[in-house]
């Protein structure tokens, strides 16, 4: 953000157009998120709360959120420790292919999330191109664990490395460069140097990524078979209960997520403003 | 790079390494498959998949919804970015926060409330078919669910742009008599073309292979309310995994074309950029 000018009288709009278009934007805003967020939450305990407590603790439930914290823990560390490489690698060096490869790690994004389960069906699955081996030494990818794993780590692919591809670019490599002429070996130079400096746009990413991994619906749905207790994460386990026209315990369910998407919001707003005070250089260009 | 005397930085093995590993893994070989299937197929039989009557109509609801939510984000995208840049009220941080909303909401939970919030029993649903239209199970709704998930794409493509406006060319147009409404048509939303089509493009590619937030207020009729992503669904529970490669193929497709039409747009600005600069 720009800091802070007077506002001149050329710049300001009519008090009529400020109304009319405030309102437009208030009545959009509350129509498309504030109403829906009320919602997840007045529908969830509109049998009260131990209604709303016993569909948190069932087993089913129980099993999902498992499900889905284990799905969590690894596609995220897995594209963490991806995207810090990826950025290291595109920010730090000139080789051939370079922007073939940003293009590349951006793919996923214009992926429908329907044809990243799809691809995975494709190469594991019973009809698959590795099926018949899989099947042959029983392993299980689709319908099971790790296909789940494998579609969210596809869709949440990006998000890290995106990150810090642009905040790693504007740093600039003087203070490696430092560290390494005073004798700093590469493990300490990026332990040291390179991570500290990076840390807020870090977690900024881990977080998007994190939400995401958690929220996948349509990539997991296609490759997890939806068998309740064993391959149904929260998401999938919301969808059954409101099939089921369990509307409640759906709601239940859904409003952990929801819970989880408004501490993302909040963390996204935390970092950023650390990132702004942290450097406040960057913020003209920001 | 300008600088001449540098350490070499360490790590540019490994990172590549790692990284081509991790991508091929994850993403072009898992992708290879979908070609492979794909060409396996053969030309007349692909042809007689991707132009059935049902896929088409599925394309016609996919493209048609994804265009009109994209409109409607159009409109009111840079609307609420204007707002949110330029006034000053209460609630304004609050407001800015949750544009990030549907980004941040997995994608079922705005499935199931939205439905529920537009059934003929739902809160608004009751009104709205108070008047005699329906929402919910209709192409209305789809667009509905499709202009949520794509909200944040305007109003964040637009916002940067409108903080780094500079505030002379308002001034001189407004010293040379301009009226504030000329002002905004001709000299400011010239500006924003740019960064509007952008982000109309990246909401597009998004709403188009949304599926989550589409199934359950879709209604799901084939030939009225299927989307295309539904209809992979569809064949994959079939086992037509054929049939569900040709549609993915036609999807990803568009998603591509949209895709590279930013990059054009991308082009496009910096060369604007450079020719103001001159």
């Amino acid at each position: 953000m720009i800091s802070v000018r007077k506002p001149s009288t050329a710049m300001r709009d009519p008090a009529w157009m400020r109304a009319i278009l405030l309102s437009v934007a208030l009545v959009f805003v509350g129509l498309f998120l504030v109403l829906p967020l009320i919602a997840v939450f007045s529908y969830a305990f509109e049998k009260g709360l131990d209604v709303y407590l016993a569909s948190l603790v069932d087993a089913d439930a129980r099993a999902a959120i498992r499900l889905t914290l284990i799905t969590a823990a690894i596609s995220v560390p897995a594209n963490t420790i991806f995207g810090i490489a990826a950025a290291w690698l595109i920010t730090r060096f000139t080789f051939r292919g370079k922007n073939l490869l940003v293009s590349l790690i951006d793919l996923p994004f214009a992926v429908s999330p329907v044809i990243a389960g799809l691809i995975y069906v494709l190469l594991f699955g019973a009809q698959g191109w590795l099926g018949p081996w899989l099947a042959a030494h029983d392993i299980k990818i689709i319908f099971a664990v790790p296909g789940i794993v494998l579609a969210t780590t596809f869709v949440t692919f990006p998000f890290v490395a995106r990150e810090l591809i642009p905040l790693m670019q504007a740093q600039g490599s003087e203070q490696e460069q430092a560290a390494l002429t005073l004798g700093a070996s590469g493990f300490s130079m990026f332990w040291r140097v390179t991570l500290p400096k990076i840390g807020w746009g870090l977690v900024y990413g881990v977080i998007l990524c994190n939400a995401r991994a958690i929220g996948e619906f349509g990539a997991v749905s296609v490759v997890s078979g939806h068998i309740r207790g064993q391959t149904n994460t929260m998401p999938l386990h919301v969808e059954i209960l409101y099939n089921e026209y369990n509307r409640t315990a759906a709601f239940a369910v859904a409003s952990l997520l929801a819970l989880l998407a408004l501490a993302t919001l909040v963390v996204k707003q935390l970092v950023g403003l650390r990132m702004r005070r942290a450097a406040p250089e960057h913020d003209v260009a920001a | 790079m300008r600088r001449r005397r540098r350490h070499a930085l360490p790590g540019f093995g490994l990172t590549l390494g790692l990284c081509l590993a991790y991508l091929a893994l994850i993403v072009l070989i898992p992708l290879a498959a979908l070609a492979l299937k794909s060409a396996t197929i053969g030309p007349a039989e692909f042809w007689k998949t991707v132009t059935a009557p049902r896929a088409l109509a599925s394309y016609r609801v996919t493209f048609g919804c994804s265009a009109i939510a994209g409109a409607i984000n159009l409109v009111l995208g840079p609307l609420l970015a204007w707002v949110l840049v330029r006034y000053r009220f209460p609630g304004r941080k609050l407001i800015d926060a949750l544009v990030d909303l549907p980004f941040a909401l997995p994608t079922a939970v705005a499935g199931i409330t939205l439905t529920a919030l537009y059934a003929s029993r739902g809160w608004l649903g009751r009104w709205i078919e108070a008047y005699g239209y329906k929402i919910a199970y209709t192409p209305a709704g789809i667009t509905i669910a499709l202009t949520f998930v794509s909200l944040p794409f305007l109003v964040r493509s637009v916002q940067p742009v409108l903080e780094q406006l500079e505030p002379d060319i308002e001034e001189a147009a407004a010293t040379l008599g301009a009226g504030r409404l000329t002002t905004l048509w001709r000299v400011i939303l010239p500006t924003l073309w740019p960064a509007i089509l952008t982000g109309f493009a990246l909401a597009f590619a998004r709403a188009v292979g949304e599926y989550g937030s589409v199934i359950f207020i879709a209604g799901n009729m084939p030939m009225v309310s299927e989307i295309a992503p539904l209809l992979i669904v569809a064949k994959l529970d079939g086992f037509d995994y054929a049939g569900a490669t040709a549609i993915a193929v036609v999807l990803l497709f568009a998603s591509f074309v949209a895709l590279f039409a930013i990059n054009l747009l991308q082009l496009w600005t910096v060369k604007r950029r450079s020719a103001e600069a001159r």
